[in-house]
Order: C-alpha cells, then structure tokens, then sequence
C-alpha cells in the first residue's frame, strides 16, 4: 500500500532522513520507533508532504506522492494525526470533526454520510460526543488525543499515521487510545503507521516494525520479534526487565 | 481651553440644545464608525488568516468608491447595477494582489511583508490617480437627501443606508465563519496551519479567500460611505488608518469586537471635533491607537494572550 523508498529530508543542511525505506501491506499496523531525534516525525512528515522529501520516492497505491502538497495527499487517502495532537483549539469537538471531512465536503458529499461518520467516531469515542459543543482547546490532553484522531477518521482515509498518540497522557488514558486503535482495526481494517516513543504498547499493537537511529533504519522485523531483540530491549524497552 | 468652549457653548444654549447636539455627534460618530469597523474587519481577516497587516487595505476603499462612479459615468450604469460592479471590480483586484504581490513573496518575513503592502498600497493609488485624476467626485445618495429628525438631532436617509449595510456584513460575517465549512476552515488556517493543511485545506486557497473576502467589505465600506464624504484617489490611507485603529481596539478580532472598536473611535472621533476641537478629528484616532498599544496592545476586550478570531 505504502512504499517508501531511500528517502532523504533535509532541514536545512541537516540530513534528518538517510535513505529510509519502508513499505506497509494493505490492513497492516507498522510501528515506527527510535528516541528522540530519530527522525521518525520526519518520516511521517516527508510521507504527508509538510516536509518534502530531497531524494526517493514515495508510492502510495502505486502513484508517486513525492511532489505533492499535503492537501492533495490528504485527498489520496493519507492521514496524519500530528504530533501534539494540534487541534483546532478555538472550535468546537464538532468543528474540528467537520474540518476533518473538509476535503468530503469539497468534493460534494452530503451532509448526511459526513454526520453518519460522525456517529461512528462517537462510538469509538463516547467522550467526544458529550463534549460535542465545548472548545477542543478546553478539553483534556487525552480527550484532545481522541478529537485528533477522530479528526484524521472524519477523511476516511486508507492510511492513517499516528504521531506519539501517548504523548504526555496518564497510562490509563494510554490504554484506552490503544484499544481504540486496537478496535479500529478490528472494525475497518485501517492501514496504520504509528511512531512512538513508547515502544511497548506501540510494538505489542503493531504486526511489524522499524527501529529508527538518527535517521536511518537500523532494525526491522515481526514486532514479537523485535519485543524480544536484545537490542531494542535495552534501548527501547528499559534494561531492568532483563 | 477646548474645555472652555464647551462649557460656554452650553451656557449659550441651554441644557435641550446640549442634548440633541450630542446626540447629533453621536449619531453621526456611529455612522462614521461603522465605516470604520467594516474596514477594520477587514484587516483582522486577512491578519488572522495569514499574519499579515494588510496596509493595503485602505485602498480597497478609495477603488469602491471610485470604481462606483467609474460605472455611474463612465458607462452611465444605473446605481444599483454599478454598485455590485464595483465591488466585483474591487475584489478581483484584492485577488490580484494577493497572487502578484503577497504569493510569490520568497521569504515571507514580516517586515517583507509590511513593506509589500505599503509599496503595494502606493501603486494602486498612484494607478488610480492617473486613470481618474486628482479631482475630489460625489456620489449620489442611494435614496435621497431629505434629512430625518431624531429627538431633535438630524439625519440623512445615508447614515442609515450605512448601519444597515454594516449590520448586514457583520451579520453574514458571522455566519461564513461559524455555520458555514470555509469560514470554519479559514479560522482552523488562523489558528494552525499545518494542521489545516493536514486536514487537507488549501492553505494558500484560504490566504486567497481572505484577501477576496476583505477587499469586497473594504470596497463595500468606500461605497456606503462616498455619497457623505465624497471619494477622491487619496481618501483610502486615512481611512485605511482608522480601520486599522479599530481593529486595534478589537484586538485584531473579524467579529464583534472590531466593530465596538469601530464605533467607538467613530463616536470619540465625532465628539472630539464638536465638543473640542474639528482640528483633533484624526488625532483622536492616532491617540486612541497609541495608547491601547501602550497599555493594553491585547485590544480593548481581549484578555492577554487570548486567541484570536
């Protein structure tokens, strides 16, 4: 579905990127993971188009995305819940939702099928849907976590990428993300990339993953394989467990 | 010594005299104020939408103006045609600027930005005194000169034309940005960029939009207010000011606030020059601006550090 390959990306003269491949199948979960540093926002940014990539090349379901701006990408099917989760904070749950369909509302796709999705961010996230008319600015980092990944949804993408979703949240509001995402899966069958910092959850989730070292792939394998690798046991996962 | 002259003034005439002649201020400050806060809405548009003081702004004020009597004379439209004429005129040619001028900006700094459309500003006013000249035009009222009696205080069938106009746009102002999925867009680009454009919004569709949006309520503005002030190339730099105070006083906001900002000034304005001194008339403006920079550069309503639109 995604095929990502010898990306380089620059910020300015910093090559963040060095010839990073990595490809996703169709309903698959990949886990990106590295410290901080790694390059990994990078990745997710070069694929989106925010940060374009110097050399390589991007496939997406065959077509060269490369060259394209962010909202053409968006338009194709790919979906980024950012880092931060950088909601619209001075609008409401519902606002920031809607904008998530604004490319369905462009291409004249009713009212009725974008409320219809609505409802079914509401049954992933019920939390949402009782804050419907507060500010997004107003709610909880966690529930601000799920509005921007109900946002990412309200485009029906193919691929969604998820930018540190436990970023900053209690362990309890991690979970609950994870079973969602989990759900989304189950329910869907959502192609994900997901790049975290904690590589645990994010490995126990996912089908594979990539291990990221200043900006180039060092690891890659089954995620049950790389939970159990000695090196990313020590780098990743804390030694004391062994 | 101003005081004085009040003071006397009311000894002269008495306290009934006094009360319709402040009404008669205020009445016409409110009308001069909400020409005011269109214009200032106009720069909090394009400010929120891209960051950019748009001292352009006012220009697109003057070509409402003259491009109405361009239509009038020129080729003889009636009113009611050369009006949206003008402004359809008006606002292609805020659309033009943005795509010649702010667009293909390299590196769109700040201080760039504020000499662009300075420079900008210039140009359009060079270009439209020499294609109307430098003569001072009138435009017909849209109804009439039969002045209307208020509690003593006169006013022109204009001055309404003017209130009902401005309650018009803000009201359909409001809409656009709170029912309607552009205007929502535009506020998300406002309040975040990147993330907007990873919802897939046309960042630079949106920057087009705004300077659409705010040329057409800048030239609308020029039109309501010309039959009272007359329109002459040169009327758009303080008029541009003044909506710029306002939108100060608003703290840059595209809603309600800049339009309180807006009447304000307009009556502080209308009061100032009866009750003291017509020479103070601008000055009030510029007084007004400088000391909300001073002390409270958030706007009048704002709370510190509050977000905006």
């Amino acid at each position: 579905m995604l095929r990502v390959e010898n990306v380089n990306t620059y910020y300015g003269k910093v090559r963040a990127l060095k010839d990073v491949s990595l490809h996703l199948g169709e309903g698959e979960i990949v886990a990106l993971i590295g410290a901080n540093g790694a390059g990994k926002t990078t990745m997710l940014n070069t694929i989106c188009g925010v940060t374009p990539a110097a050399a390589g090349e991007i496939l997406f379901r065959g077509e060269p995305v490369c060259a394209l701006l962010p909202d053409r990408i968006v338009k194709l099917g790919i979906s980024q819940v950012p880092e931060g989760r950088q909601v619209f904070k001075p609008l409401s749950v519902e606002d920031n939702l809607e904008l998530g369909a604004y490319l369905r509302y462009r291409g004249g796709e009713g009212k009725k099928a974008i409320h219809n999705d609505m409802k079914q961010v509401f049954t992933l996230f019920p939390r949402l849907e009782e804050r419907r008319e507060q500010l997004a600015g107003t709610m909880s980092g966690g529930e601000q976590q799920m509005l921007a990944i109900g946002r990412a949804m309200m485009a029906k993408p193919k691929l969604l990428l998820l930018d540190e979703p436990s970023m900053g949240l209690a362990p309890l509001v991690v979970q609950e993300i994870f079973r969602v995402l989990e759900r989304l899966r189950g329910e869907t069958g959502m192609t994900i990339l997901l790049v975290e910092q904690n590589a645990k959850a994010a490995l126990k989730l996912a089908d594979r993953g990539y291990v990221l070292e200043t900006g180039k792939v060092v690891l890659e394998g089954p995620a049950d394989e790389l939970i159990e690798n000695a090196v990313v046991k020590s780098a990743y996962l804390g030694k004391s467990k062994n | 010594m101003g005081k004085g002259r009040g003071e006397s003034l009311l000894v002269e005439t008495g306290y009934s005299m006094q009360f319709s002649q402040i009404l008669q201020y205020l009445l016409s400050g409110l009308s001069i104020g909400a020409i005011y806060a269109l214009i200032g809405v106009g720069f909090s548009i394009i400010y929120n939408a891209t960051g950019i003081i748009n001292f352009a702004q006012g220009e697109f004020v003057m070509l409402g103006g003259m491009l109405t009597l361009f239509f009038l004379e020129m080729l003889k439209f009636p009113l009611w045609l050369a009006i949206p004429c003008a402004i359809a005129a008006s606002t292609a040619a805020g659309i033009l600027f943005e795509r010649l001028a702010i667009r293909p900006l390299r590196r769109p700094t700040p201080i760039n930005l504020v000499i662009l459309t300075i420079g900008g500003s210039i140009l359009i006013r060079g270009l439209a005194m020499l294609v109307w000249g430098k003569d001072t035009h009138a435009i017909p009222s849209f109804s009439g000169d039969e002045p209307i009696s208020i509690g003593g205080a006169t006013i022109l069938p204009q001055h309404l034309w003017i209130l009902g106009v401005t309650l018009l746009m803000v009201s359909v102002n409001k809409f656009y940005f709170n029912r309607t999925i552009s205007g929502k867009a535009m506020r998300a680009c406002a309040y975040n960029r990147r993330a907007a454009s990873l919802v897939g919004i046309d960042v630079r569709r949106m920057v087009m939009l705004s300077f659409a949006i705010s040329s057409a309520m800048g030239a609308v503005a020029g039109i309501i207010v010309a039959p009272l002030t007359m329109v002459a190339y040169d009327v758009g730099g303080m008029l541009g000011l003044k909506g710029f105070c306002a939108a100060i006083v608003g703290g840059m906001s595209s809603g309600i606030p800049t339009v309180m900002g807006g009447l304000i000034l307009g009556v502080l304005e209308s009061m100032g020059a009866g009750l003291i001194s017509s020479g103070y008339k601008d000055a009030i403006a510029f007084i007004v601006l400088l000391l909300l920079l001073f002390l409270r550069p958030q706007g009048l309503f704002g709370k510190p550090e509050s977000e905006r639109v």
